[in-house]
């Protein structure tokens, strides 16, 4: 399109470190940069329409997301009005924590166990479907990365009631084990149960792992992409051999890829409700589990709110770690 | 050379064996589409039949919470990807003070489990006083969408060259004009793929529904409850459906070929829990 530069032409921003111009929903004629102006020279100049825009979803924030998560703490310390309801009154009882900490710890231990096995076993899934989506994929990555998260578009409910098929004592999987003779072996290894699959550690981490699978791959191979396949045959050129390669070439360049997705894995699978519920039965709970039942089922909302601070000070640990790397590798469309 | 064909076996075959895992159990659920099955729960294959197929939404009360479903995720999409355009415009475009802490802010929910969320804001509406049902689905969905929205939005703009709106309003474009005619294009392809992705943890999202409901049922509600009552074919026919549905959305929402670093970005998907 051609436009006829007749109109005054806008001048760019005082200062050229400062970003441009913006553009901007309402048509104030004013430019932004000439209200903010102060003694303080050209940098300290802020124009005040970027907080307009922000204002409603920093209300959502604050007030979805802020406000009850910081109410947790004084609820934490409360006491049920009754065992009939959800209201509660403030007692400052830290005892609940000692309560919670000492009825729900194995539990809790449970569910890292479970996620963090899940996780390894993702990794060693991942690690090589990313490495031959990223060398071995050529012009198919695109559709071979689309192929890994198709799958989760599909309920992860939906997803459990097949595995409940597939899992099943008369099902394919444990008829499959029978006719190998792998039934006793994977008994005594722990895999099975009574010779169940169903109802199993097993089923949830299964459960877990394939829910958890598109998290890892997808940064590993952005992570991945980042490795110009020219430095491999450089180091082949000088003869580095597969491990060397491996480790000074690949290993480090991909790291902070697994290190997100191992990250955007573990805080979903530790709190994890649908697999252990509808794959584990009664005897594989993890710690959501035991939230959900205090909370719904019990009406014991101070000790509900102690154990999710308990469990969101624990996953905090793993994110700030994660967190001084920044955050640009969580791998966002 | 040997060593490397054997290899690229390996790598093959362990690959499949990870998509194996990722599709058996869509497969599953495809194939017990066509199942007919004995008693109230179709998860032991008896006999091929199209029966189920014939009318795909007889059953009303999951046809309802579909529907349900349906509705809250646009409408949680749409507040999201609105509240998310802006304070990523607002983020990617300004220097506001404190920018960061927003964006810290705004990566938060995506760093809690979802029992989390789910706990704070049940114990917000019982505060409130607040009766549960289809506008406290709607508020705790738009929340933990906006995050996603926002911060893919974000980083689009920030792929973007702002000379290039710079360049509009030195032809001459008042800055609404340059928004409308520069940047909102631009912006498009960033819009559909946050709204798909928030779309789709909205319709699939069950521990906070669970929390924030009520009486109001929406397809995973519906769904974690058949396990318990009846599990009848139609919940594989309409996830056949839902599954078709998404893969032409897939096709769709990705961009034309030669674009791979993009693509690759927007395939991401989804939040888990």
């Amino acid at each position: 399109m051609s436009v006829l530069p007749a109109s005054p032409r806008v001048e760019p921003p005082v200062t050229p470190a400062s970003p441009q111009q913006p553009p901007r929903h309402r048509g104030r004629s004013q430019r932004p940069s000439s209200h903010g102006l102060s003694s303080h020279g050209p940098r300290s100049h802020r124009p005040r329409w970027p907080w307009l825009l922000l204002a409603p979803g920093l209300l959502w924030l604050l007030v979805l997301y802020l406000l009850p998560l910081l109410s947790l703490v004084p609820l934490s310390l409360s006491e049920p009005v009754s065992r009939f309801g959800l209201e509660t009154v403030f007692r400052g009882r830290l005892a609940n924590y000692q309560e919670v900490l000492q009825a729900y710890g194995p539990i809790l231990l449970r569910s890292f166990a479970y996620a963090a096995l899940a996780t390894g076993l993702g990794v060693v899934l991942a690690y090589p479907l990313a490495w031959a989506i990223r060398f071995r994929g050529g012009r198919w990555q695109p559709l071979l990365m689309g192929l890994v998260v198709l799958p989760s578009l599909t309920s992860f409910l939906v997803r459990a009631i097949a595995w409940t098929s597939l899992l099943a004592d008369q099902g394919p999987l444990l008829q499959l084990l029978r006719s190998l003779g792998l039934i006793a072996p994977l008994e005594g290894l722990g895999v099975l149960h009574d010779g169940r699959l169903l109802n199993t550690a097993t089923a949830v981490i299964l459960g877990l792992t394939t829910n958890l699978l598109p998290f890892l791959v997808l940064p590993l191979v952005v992570a991945m992409q980042r490795i110009d396949p020219v430095l491999l045959e450089a180091a082949d050129d000088l003869h580095a051999g597969a491990l060397r390669r491996f480790t000074q070439v690949v290993w480090p360049l991909s790291r902070p890829g697994l290190a997100a997705g191992i990250l955007l894995s573990l805080i979903p699978a530790a709190g994890d409700v649908v697999n252990p519920r509808f794959l584990g039965g009664p005897n594989n709970q993890m710690i959501a589990n035991s939230i959900d039942n205090l909370l719904l089922v019990q009406l014991q909302a101070p000790r509900a709110a102690a154990l999710t601070l308990v469990l969101m000070a624990l996953i905090s640990v793993a994110v700030l770690l994660q967190l001084r790397r920044g955050l640009e590798e969580l791998p966002l469309p | 050379m040997n060593r490397n064909r054997l290899g690229g076996l390996l790598l093959g075959l362990w690959s499949a064996l990870a998509y194996g895992l990722l599709y058996a159990p869509l497969l599953v659920t495809v194939l017990f589409s066509f199942n007919a099955p004995r008693g109230r729960f179709n998860l032991v294959w008896q006999g091929f039949t199209l029966e189920n197929w014939r009318h795909p939404l007889r059953d009303a009360a999951l046809s309802e919470a579909f529907l349900t479903s349906l509705a809250l995720a646009l409408a949680a999409a749409l507040v999201a990807i609105l509240l998310g355009a802006l304070m990523a415009l607002a983020l990617a475009r300004s220097s506001v003070r404190g920018g960061r802490w927003i964006a810290l802010l705004l990566a938060l929910p995506l760093t809690n489990p979802e029992i989390v969320l789910a706990t704070g804001l049940l114990n917000l509406f019982v505060g409130l006083n607040l009766p549960r049902g289809p506008l406290t689905l709607l508020l705790s969905h738009s929340l933990f969408c906006l995050s996603y929205a926002a911060l893919t939005l974000k980083a689009r703009l920030a792929g973007f060259d702002p000379s290039l709106e710079l360049a509009a309003q030195d032809l001459g474009a008042p800055p609404l004009e340059a928004f409308r005619r520069v940047t909102l294009p631009l912006l498009v392809p960033g819009l559909l793929a946050a709204g798909l992705l928030s779309f789709s943890l909205s319709f699939d999202d069950y521990v906070v529904s669970s929390f924030t409901a009520g009486e109001t049922v929406t397809l995973p509600l519906y769904l974690a409850g058949a396990f318990q009552r009846e599990i009848s074919p139609q919940i594989q026919v309409l996830s056949t459906l839902v599954l078709l549905a998404s893969v032409l959305l897939l096709a769709l929402a990705s961009p034309p070929r030669g674009e791979t670093r993009g693509n690759s970005r927007a395939d991401n998907q989804r939040h888990g829990r």
